[in-house]
């Protein structure tokens, strides 16, 4: 089908653009990266000299965390890319878009799958510290490893361009996202085990999509998750799906001016 | 070509286009001329499908604003108001991408990119970030971007905005290259009368939403019905002496000067100035902005808003 090239070939122009966007704004990919090492070798060692934890097998709050700080910079990376929906569009380049004959949905997709793979990238070198530090990786976990990254990537990057969407300023988008990020940070069990928390908390943290991610994160490199991997990776998907499907909807009633 | 009828968009309480009624022809030049805020933006998103109108519609290229955008927008081509290109990525990258978006056939790709940019003079720029680009590239570039994908009606919004005066003349002159190598429609919106005058071959003069007059730019000047005469008059005691003379069709006073509509100015100018003594004497065929002065002028006077000096000197510039 004529039609089903051309809407592939929509998609990767579009994603096209953002990668090498991406690859251009070498400070942003610094930036991002350091945030999560910082949590990684001054949290994780700080607290790792005073926390014990009887629970996950022992292996050290530094190895505990790092499943967590993985996702942490997934969440981060993924959320904020929808403050690139307000650039597009403070630029005109979103404007330059909506008037060629490509559907909101796929311009959708291509904006998301540009969020997947900077959030890839940054979660690669985070991986690659990790063998530094002696996380015990296997293939197969680290194929796991990236599963979650993609589906708990397309979940955030479709939030963060639906928040995008309804915004105006830049400075309203990083307010509303930072009630977000912060919460879906805290809330996933990333810093501490989610076995023995008081029952609203609990409650709290099985509404949050990354505690999914966190949780099949530490089955794929530590060997250690709250459920069985195929069951996160389920739940993932289901949350992929949901906050897709909204984000389209949001992309379609977007005003072009 | 475009066909717009009863076109009308309403925002709370304003009215920004009024029951717009108007045919282009193909191969035309059309240019919607008219002060900033006059609805010649909100036209053009209109017909581009980015704006849904509040009632009417309008056919381009055969196709329904309303109900086929998606074919209205595969046979336009577009230059905003601002530039719109990507300034991370080069020239060469941001038409790419837009002839993925346009469905630019790969065999075709390549060559039509390389002819695109050489039409606009920017081959040899290609690959640098178009961050480096002057005012007038980026406006070139657009205008390249615009022709990918061989529109049969091209819409450029306010071409020359903010370009200084070299950068307009070549912006001039690429648009009438434009108009002789691919043959098409264009509808160019500006408040530049000498840039509709030089461009056009038909105007269609905009304020507060309406069409208030539409023909060539020489019907429009001829329809004034004579030359602009600007005098000083030593003193003003004679002033009322002058309105009263047959030949004068108008008078308006401007910074001291008194500035009159006259008819055959070459004939009449002596016997003003046998009724007025006057330290100067200037006169001058009338241009595009003297025929919207004189429409806005009257429009004022029925609305009864605004000052006619105020809207002199923001539009006389």
């Amino acid at each position: 089908m004529a039609s089903s090239i051309s809407v592939f070939e929509k998609v990767y122009a579009l994603w096209l653009r953002e990668f090498k966007v991406f690859l251009r704004e070498r400070s942003r990919l610094v930036a991002s990266t350091f945030t999560p090492l910082l949590w990684l070798f001054v949290i994780g060692i700080g607290f790792g000299s005073v926390a014990t934890l009887t629970s996950e097998g022992g292996v050290g709050y530094q190895k505990f965390i790092f499943p967590g700080i993985v996702c942490m910079s997934v969440i981060f990376t993924s959320v904020f890319f929808g403050s690139y929906v307000i650039w597009d569009r403070k630029f005109d380049f979103l404007k330059s878009v909506m008037v060629a004959p490509v559907s909101r949905g796929t311009i959708f997709v291509g904006k998301a799958l540009g969020g997947m793979t900077s959030s890839l990238l940054q979660a690669a070198i985070l991986l690659f510290v990790g063998a530094i530090i002696g996380m015990p990786y296997t293939p197969y976990g680290i194929v796991e490893a990236i599963v979650i990254v993609l589906l708990l990537s397309f979940a955030l990057t479709s939030l963060g361009l639906a928040i995008g969407s309804y915004m105006q300023s830049l400075e309203g988008f990083q307010l509303i996202v930072s009630f977000v990020v912060f919460p879906l940070f805290f809330l996933s069990g990333a810093l501490f085990p989610l076995e023995n928390l008081p029952p609203w908390l609990s409650i709290l943290t099985s509404f949050d999509p990354a505690t999914y991610g966190v949780s099949a994160m530490r089955s794929a490199v530590l060997g250690v998750g709250s459920r069985p991997f195929p069951l996160d990776t389920l739940l993932l998907l289901v949350y992929a799906i949901a906050l897709g499907t909204a984000g389209i909807y949001s992309f379609k009633r977007m005003k072009a001016v | 070509m475009i066909k717009i009828t009863h076109l009308t968009k309403r925002y709370e309480g304003l009215l920004a286009v009024d029951d717009i009624n108007l045919e282009i022809g193909q191969n035309e030049v059309f240019g919607l001329l008219g002060p900033n805020g006059a609805g010649k933006t909100t036209v053009i998103h209109m017909l581009a499908t980015l704006l849904k109108p509040t009632s009417g519609t309008a056919l381009v290229n055969g196709f329904d604003i309303i109900a086929q955008p998606a074919k209205v927008r595969s046979s336009i081509g577009i230059v905003f108001q601002a530039p719109s290109s990507d300034d991370m990525l080069t020239g060469y990258e941001n038409l790419k991408i837009h002839a993925f978006l346009y469905g630019v056939p790969s065999y075709d790709r390549e060559k039509r990119i390389q002819s695109v940019l050489d039409l606009v003079g920017l081959a040899e720029r290609q690959h640098d970030q178009v961050k480096k680009y002057s005012g007038g590239m980026r406006r070139r570039l657009e205008i390249a971007r615009g022709l990918l994908h061989r529109p049969t009606v091209m819409f450029l919004d306010e071409p020359t905005l903010g370009l200084d005066p070299n950068s307009r003349g070549m912006m001039w002159e690429y648009i009438k290259k434009l108009v002789k190598e691919e043959k098409m429609t264009i509808i160019l919106t500006t408040h530049y009368m000498e840039e509709a005058d030089h461009l056009c071959n038909r105007i269609g003069i905009i304020d507060e939403g309406k069409i208030i007059a539409l023909d060539s730019p020489l019907n429009l000047k001829k329809s004034l019905g004579g030359d602009i005469v600007k005098i000083r008059p030593r003193s003003w005691k004679a002033l009322e002496n002058i309105r009263l003379l047959p030949y004068v069709r108008k008078v308006e006073i401007v910074d001291g000067d008194v500035v009159m509509l006259v008819e055959n100015a070459k004939k009449n100018i002596p016997d003003i100035l046998r009724h007025v003594d006057s330290e100067y004497v200037e006169f001058r065929s009338p241009d595009l902005n003297d025929v919207f002065l004189k429409l806005a002028s009257k429009n004022i006077k029925e609305s009864g808003e605004g000052g006619f000096m105020e809207r002199y000197a923001q539009y006389g510039k």
